[in-house]
């Protein structure tokens, strides 16, 4: 079918009449234009809002105390407790499907004042007692050294994990920074590792300044003893943390005699909750884009469709001087279709081309001016291409089928009898 | 090569029904050069069309080199028109955005021949037309009697049975009509068997039986004395 004769006779019929061949071809071509520039902002949109999330695990959320609302066993309403190092244990062992539970601890943070002191260098920095596992909810790149290790917990040893602004605030350039001791808050810690985040976006900052130190040694050297403040669940995939964190809350009642039913002694924060309202927004807001989108499409592949009829009106006569001198039916439907088959793909790649130099040129506009609230990297995955490959396919098809049809359905001698 | 019994043909037109042929008997064999005459509305374009499978008889027998064509389906009937016909028509019917070359290996594109062949015989057959040298000139850049040249090189490209002219020279001047004439008796010397749809006395002895039309039936059937058509040119 897709023999060279045939091309020739294809581009030939194209070429016969190059601006109705042009207009026609626009039609489509814009259609996809529109679509992949639609599935791209929704896109850009998505990615703008998604990156709040930066990259925690997302199937996680975090969970603290609160004061009791209730009295409960003989003790008052407005007591306040604090989650122990043994609730970690009690949750991994007696609630299911749970991939990560980080107890955590935290010193300075929001323009805390200076807690961090090397020679004569100071800086405020936020400071947090963590589990190795802590690495995995929040992906972070170790750029030298190590992260927090399980005989680091064990031993309790004084060392820290620091960020790049803390590298920046507190040594000159060049200079060594592992095995260098900083002073956190009158306690000297010895620097084992410096990390950044795998893919800041916004928090930068923050998140530079962050000094990690094993969740034991925090314990001991800030007086935690064996408080909790506060824990970072994740579940496993498959598994939405929503569906059994009821069970931690529980447990968690059950072991400081808390009320059953009072729900505001344990404060939350569900991530993947969040997560999936607004991934689910964007689903949407996508399948929106695709409805306009082949929509606008439709409209450029009806004019294919309207075009290939009249092309097949103008050619009756040479349809039928064809079949006089031995086509066969199939042959001018082959024609036919393979022509409008043609057109739609011709025209669609140079959508599609067009819409990646809209795109392309757009991201660098992003790149130039600075990141735009709610709005990133505007782009569409290969998968987006090949279905819109497809459509054009099956469209292409369509619109031909119709003419084709048409063209054979008069019988020769009556095609060559018009003018 | 052609036996044609009691052919009957009519077209329905609304309510009206017009019968065109009205039992059609004929013969012509292997060689012959005939011409079909008669006045508009008699039925010799119908006939013609009868032959070259591209209308269908309601009723009689039309047997085309033994093969009985009958109730065919349009792929056979390409294939037949392919095989055994060429075509040649009052308006030459060139296909205007290709060039002479090319409309001459049509026949031969849809017969599946390779490209290389294809040219070459397309080639071969513009040059026993006297076009060689215009090959790739499009039908605009060429006279009419050109045009109607390269038609007959497309109607010979395929090496039919059976050449059908409807009204080959409708539409040249005399002089290009009897060029065209002189080539179509020389074509006819090699042996083609050729039959010509034709209102003109003058083009009619130019062949070498005259079948005269009138109103769907057949009111003479001669051979004449053939008058060549280069004695003229």
């Amino acid at each position: 079918m897709f023999s060279r004769d045939r091309w020739d006779e294809i581009l030939e019929a194209l070429n016969a009449n190059k601006v109705r061949t042009f207009l026609t071809a626009f039609g489509v071509a814009w259609g996809i234009f529109i679509l992949v520039v639609l599935l791209a902002l929704t896109n850009g949109l998505k990615n703008g809002v998604l990156k709040d999330f930066g990259d925690f695990a997302t199937n996680s959320m975090f969970m603290w105390t609160q004061g009791t609302s209730k009295p409960y066993k003989g003790l008052p309403k407005g007591r306040y407790f604090n989650y122990k190092i043994d609730d970690v244990a009690a949750i991994k062992s007696q609630v299911p499907n749970l991939k990560y539970v980080s107890p955590r601890n935290q010193l300075g943070g929001f323009r805390g004042a200076n807690n961090v002191i090397r020679g004569t260098k100071t800086g405020a920095f936020e400071i947090y007692g963590d589990y190795p596992e802590y690495i995995k909810q929040q992906p972070m790149d170790i750029l030298q050294g190590r992260f927090i290790s399980y005989s680091d917990i064990e031993a309790k040893r004084k060392i820290c994990v620091v960020g790049t602004g803390v590298v920046k605030g507190l040594y000159d350039k060049n200079e060594d920074v592992l095995g260098t001791y900083i002073k956190i808050n009158g306690v000297n810690f010895l620097v084992v590792g410096t990390f950044k985040m795998s893919n800041s976006q916004g928090d930068g900052e923050q998140e530079a300044s962050t000094i990690y130190i094993p969740f034991t040694t925090f314990g001991q050297a800030f007086n935690r003893g064996e408080n909790v403040g506060w824990m970072a669940i994740t579940a496993v995939d498959g598994v939405p943390i929503t569906s059994v964190k009821a069970q931690i809350f529980d447990l968690m009642k059950s072991r400081h005699k808390v009320h059953p039913e009072d729900d505001r002694a344990i404060g939350h924060f569900d991530l993947s909750e969040q997560f999936a309202r607004i991934s689910g927004l964007f689903s949407i807001l996508t399948i929106v884009g695709y409805f306009v989108g082949i929509l606008v499409l439709a409209s450029g592949i009806i004019g294919i469709n309207n075009i290939m009829l009249i092309v097949v009106k103008e050619r009756t006569k040479e349809i039928g001087v064809r079949r006089a001198l031995g086509a066969t039916p199939w042959m001018i439907k082959g024609q036919i279709l393979h022509e409008s088959l043609v057109l739609t793909i011709l025209s669609g790649m140079v959508g599609v081309s067009f819409a990646a130099l809209v795109i392309w040129g757009l991201n660098a506009i992003l790149d130039n001016a600075g990141p735009v609230e709610n709005f990133a990297n505007p782009s569409v995955s290969m998968q987006v291409v090949f279905v819109a490959l497809i459509i054009l396919i099956v469209s292409g098809l369509l619109a031909g089928l119709i003419p084709a049809n048409r063209a054979t359905k008069m019988k020769p001698v009556d095609a060559l009898r018009i003018e | 090569m052609i036996q044609i019994k009691d052919l009957h043909k009519s077209y329905h037109m609304g309510s009206n029904s017009l019968h065109v042929l009205k039992g059609i008997n004929f013969d012509v064999k292997e060689g012959e050069l005939v011409s079909i005459m008669g006045s508009s509305g008699s039925g010799k374009s119908t006939l013609l069309n009868i032959l070259g499978m591209l209308d269908e008889a309601d009723e009689g027998q039309y047997i085309l080199d033994d093969v009985p064509i009958k109730k065919l389906n349009e792929k056979i009937a390409a294939k037949y028109r392919n095989e055994f016909l060429g075509f040649i028509f009052q308006s030459f019917n060139l296909i205007n955005y290709k060039s002479a070359l090319d409309n001459v290996s049509m026949p031969l594109y849809y017969k599946g021949i390779k490209r290389k062949e294809r040219t070459e015989r397309a080639m071969h057959y513009l040059e026993k037309v006297g076009l060689g040298d215009w090959s790739h000139h499009l039908p605009s850049e060429l006279s009419g009697g050109q045009k109607q040249r390269v038609a007959i090189a497309r109607a010979l490209a395929s090496d039919p049975k059976v050449l059908l002219a409807d009204e080959p020279t409708g539409a040249l001047d005399t002089k290009t009509s009897y060029e065209v004439m002189e080539l179509i008796q020389g074509i006819n010397d090699e042996g083609k068997t050729i039959l010509v749809v034709t209102h003109e006395h003058d083009i009619a002895q130019m062949t070498k039986r005259i079948v005269n039309l009138k109103d769907g039936l057949i009111i003479d059937d001669s051979k004449v004395e053939q008058i060549r058509a280069s004695q003229h040119v």
